[in-house]
């Protein structure tokens, strides 16, 4: 009994690797070596040679509506037994009623094409919006800066390789922001995880970014490919993906309330009682 | 094939030699190569037919209605029938039945009852769950109270709190609904369809709570029993709602911090068997539940003083000591009362208490006539707080009926009383009235029909008698 069950298991893994051959109407980058690794495995804040602060609310919640304030305190944002925590909390903070954290690598760490992702592990309720994603390094704050070689959003590009709203425990979106797509007009795609949810254990977020196309997975299942084709049939797109030197940044948030989570009020938050709530990254690794 | 079937008789030939071996020689371990009998896990309850050994038990007991319920074919989810329920009009009885099964069933790999569910308006379910067994007195029961249904076909999923502990179920599916009351939705239909235990995997969040997630504080004495109560389980859906299921007793697992002061046994039961503070929290499949209570006892209650009056001298209405002149009813729920009273077994001694007390009374069942006694007596012993409580001895008059201004609370028609109160309570003992019976009972006493006991802290109180020198 026991040597027939092997012999089903070594059939079923020979039938996996082959179906791991990449499908002839798909792009695909095979990128095996790590270029970059934050696997979280010192406590305390984020490593500063890796990870910059994004503080504050910016403007108009971030260009969103977001109703949280962004710290670097440890209450929002800290490294604990090898994980990343990100957390929301329900406090009176500089006339806000919410606080949080976001961090990105720009200047620290940016790159043109790969293989990005990350383990994460997600919150869940009313008013949740984390994200793992990325923006184009000559990206200009929304505040303006005196960088003449920065450009306004969308210009710079916006690759979501996770968004989620607390609202949908199950929805993963994965997305492309440039000149053409973006905003309300991105171009788009959720998956919904059979039998799971994303809030109640880690999964893979990741993206597959080669010149003309981008591919999103979770897990083992790549669930969207956006291509250069299919942007530039919009009119006016442009596919800053690939443009020389155009390099990006990795950021990781956990936004409160927003247009994207269909602006609950501060109230709705509060009352639904899920605060606080904790987005747990175990690590981001780039290859190439 | 037929030698396979040959080995699988082979194999549990060689179980049964195996088990042999286990009775034979009780001191040996299971052999793993045993494998423990289990109930099929088969989920489905009503999908198209009744599910294998699924019978109807309507709880005509209760006043429903048996007829109210009928398998059709002419409003289906899916497939080719579903269960059709006709909601009686206010007064009519309602619906109300068990689904059981006599094919016992294991779903332990499920983690919710699913079914799809329609209504000729939308409506509001009074409680559907699972787990009515008459067989284990209920101890897995779950259900949601008020389930909001629309008029046209939606998923439903009530979540299991544990599902490990469904391993040999009956009680497949049970509802009740009806008009609570005159105005509510009555004269209507439901059906369900495509009733069944799932494994969604999409159900997270769990949170389970007992004092419906309050922490509580109570004093208690050795020899009393309380209940935890407020049991629920919230878990969070696919659609990112909350839903809440009341949990029975028994999915909990119930701690008390210290067991020489109240141990907690698995229906939810606490006794409280030494002095000293203990805190009652529990646990459900692995999470803390939301809620305790902190049980300060101060040990055994004292027995009241035993009474020295002949019983000649006396018309006893609650006491140990003498035979009662009158059954009496002691909780009349008075509307708006708040009072909670029970009759406690104190080492063999029957006693009073009452909580949360605002107003209540003790009403007897025959008139007392009084006019030769002079005295009403009683003990009054409090835990904690030495405020006062005031009690009324009510003559009821010739026509023995309560009659009560409800605005003033004062008697009216021929109904008379005296009002006394009872101060200089001292906390942790018992302490003795002997009330003249005065005031406007002076003229009036051969018709007394009730005490009324008004605010106060917690009390207990003993030896209720009329009587006198």
């Amino acid at each position: 009994m026991k040597t027939n069950y092997i012999k089903y298991v070594l059939v079923l893994s020979l039938v996996i690797l082959f179906s791991c051959e990449t499908d002839e109407g798909q792009t695909v980058a095979t990128l095996n070596t790590l270029v970059m690794a934050e696997e979280f495995n010192v406590d305390g804040a984020p490593n500063s040679e890796l990870w910059n602060f994004d503080m504050g609310n910016s403007i108009n919640g971030w260009g969103n509506n977001e109703l949280q304030y962004y710290t670097d305190r440890p209450e929002n944002v800290v490294v604990e037994n090898g994980v990343l925590i990100i957390t929301a909390q329900q406090e009176s903070f500089d006339n806000f009623q919410f606080t949080s954290a976001r961090i990105n690598t720009r200047d620290k760490f940016e790159f043109q094409f790969g293989r990005v992702e990350a383990r994460i592990q997600l919150p869940v309720g009313v008013g949740m919006w984390p994200a793992f994603w990325m923006l184009g390094a000559n990206w200009e704050p929304l505040e303006g800066d005196d960088d003449p070689t920065t450009v306004a959003w969308p210009a710079p590009g916006e690759i979501d390789i996770m968004e989620y709203r607390g609202f949908e425990p199950t929805i993963v979106h994965g997305s492309m922001h440039a000149p053409g797509f973006s905003g309300a007009n991105a171009l788009t795609k959720t998956f919904r995880i059979p039998n799971d949810r994303l809030d109640s254990g880690f999964h893979i977020y990741g993206i597959e970014w080669s010149p003309d196309a981008v591919n999103f997975y979770i897990d083992d299942v790549l669930y969207n490919q956006i291509t250069r084709a299919q942007a530039e049939e919009i009119e006016g797109a442009n596919w800053v993906f690939d443009d020389e030197d155009q390099e990006f940044f990795i950021l990781l948030n956990l936004a409160v309330g927003g247009d994207f989570v269909q602006n609950p009020s501060s109230a709705d938050i509060i009352n639904s009682g899920a605060l606080p709530q904790r987005m747990l990254v175990d690590y981001i690794r780039v290859y190439q | 094939m037929e030698n396979k079937v040959y080995k699988i008789s082979k194999l549990i030939a060689l179980l049964s030699l195996g088990l042999t071996v286990f009775l034979a020689s009780c001191e040996r371990e299971f052999s793993d190569d045993v494998e423990f009998a289990t109930f099929p896990p088969n989920g489905d309850v009503f999908i198209d037919n009744f599910s294998p050994g699924l019978d109807f038990f309507p709880f005509v007991g209760d006043g429903a209605d048996p007829q109210a319920f009928s398998v059709v074919n002419d409003m289906v989810f899916s497939g080719t029938s579903a269960m059709r329920f006709d909601v009686p009009n206010f007064g009519d009885g309602f619906v109300g039945a068990a689904f059981n099964t006599t094919a016992n069933r294991d779903l332990s790999e499920f983690d919710a009852l699913t079914f799809y569910a329609k209504a000729s308006q939308g409506a509001t379910i009074n409680e559907i769950g699972f787990g009515v067994n008459a067989a284990n007195g209920n101890r897995f029961q779950a259900a949601v109270s008020g389930l909001e249904i629309s008029t046209r076909w939606e998923k439903y999923v009530i979540p299991i709190p544990d599902a490990s502990r469904l391993i040999d179920e009956t009680g497949l599916l049970f509802l009740s609904e009806g008009a609570s009351f005159e105005g509510d939705e009555g004269g209507y239909i439901f059906w369900l369809d495509e009733v069944r235990f799932e494994t969604l995997g999409t159900i997270g969040q769990p949170r389970p709570a007992i004092f419906s997630g309050q922490d509580l504080t109570e004093q208690a004495f050795t020899g009393s029993t309380l209940n935890v109560t407020g049991l629920t389980f919230t878990a969070n859906l696919e659609s990112g709602e909350n839903q809440t299921v009341i949990a029975a007793p028994s999915y909990f697992n119930f701690e008390s911090s210290n067991t020489d002061v109240a141990i907690v046994n698995e229906l939810g039961e606490i006794s409280v068997i030494g002095a000293g503070t203990t805190q009652i929290t529990a646990i459900l499949n692995g999470v803390l539940a939301e809620g305790s209570l902190e049980i300060t006892s101060t040990g055994g209650l004292p027995f009241a003083p035993t009474p020295t009056v002949p019983e000649a001298n006396v018309r006893s209405i609650f006491s140990d000591a003498y035979t009662n002149a009158t059954a009496s009813n002691f909780t009349p729920n008075f509307g708006g009362s708040t009072t909670e009273t029970s009759i406690v077994s104190n080492n063999g001694d029957n006693i009073l208490t009452y909580t949360n007390n605002n107003f209540t009374g003790i009403i007897f069942e025959n008139t007392v006539d009084a006019s030769s006694l002079g005295f009403l007596h009683v003990d009054v012993f409090v835990q904690d707080g030495t405020s006062s409580v005031d009690i009324q001895i009510r003559d009821i008059g010739p026509d023995q009926t309560l009659e009560t201004d409800v605005n003033t609370g004062l008697p009216i028609g021929d109904d008379a009383d005296f009002r006394f109160t009872l101060n200089g309570l001292t906390q942790g003992q018992w302490t003795s009235f002997d009330i003249p019976l005065s005031g406007d009972l002076v003229n009036q006493r051969d018709n007394l029909g009730a005490l009324i006991l008004v605010g106060g802290p917690n009390f207990i109180l003993d030896n209720i008698y009329f009587f006198t020198n």
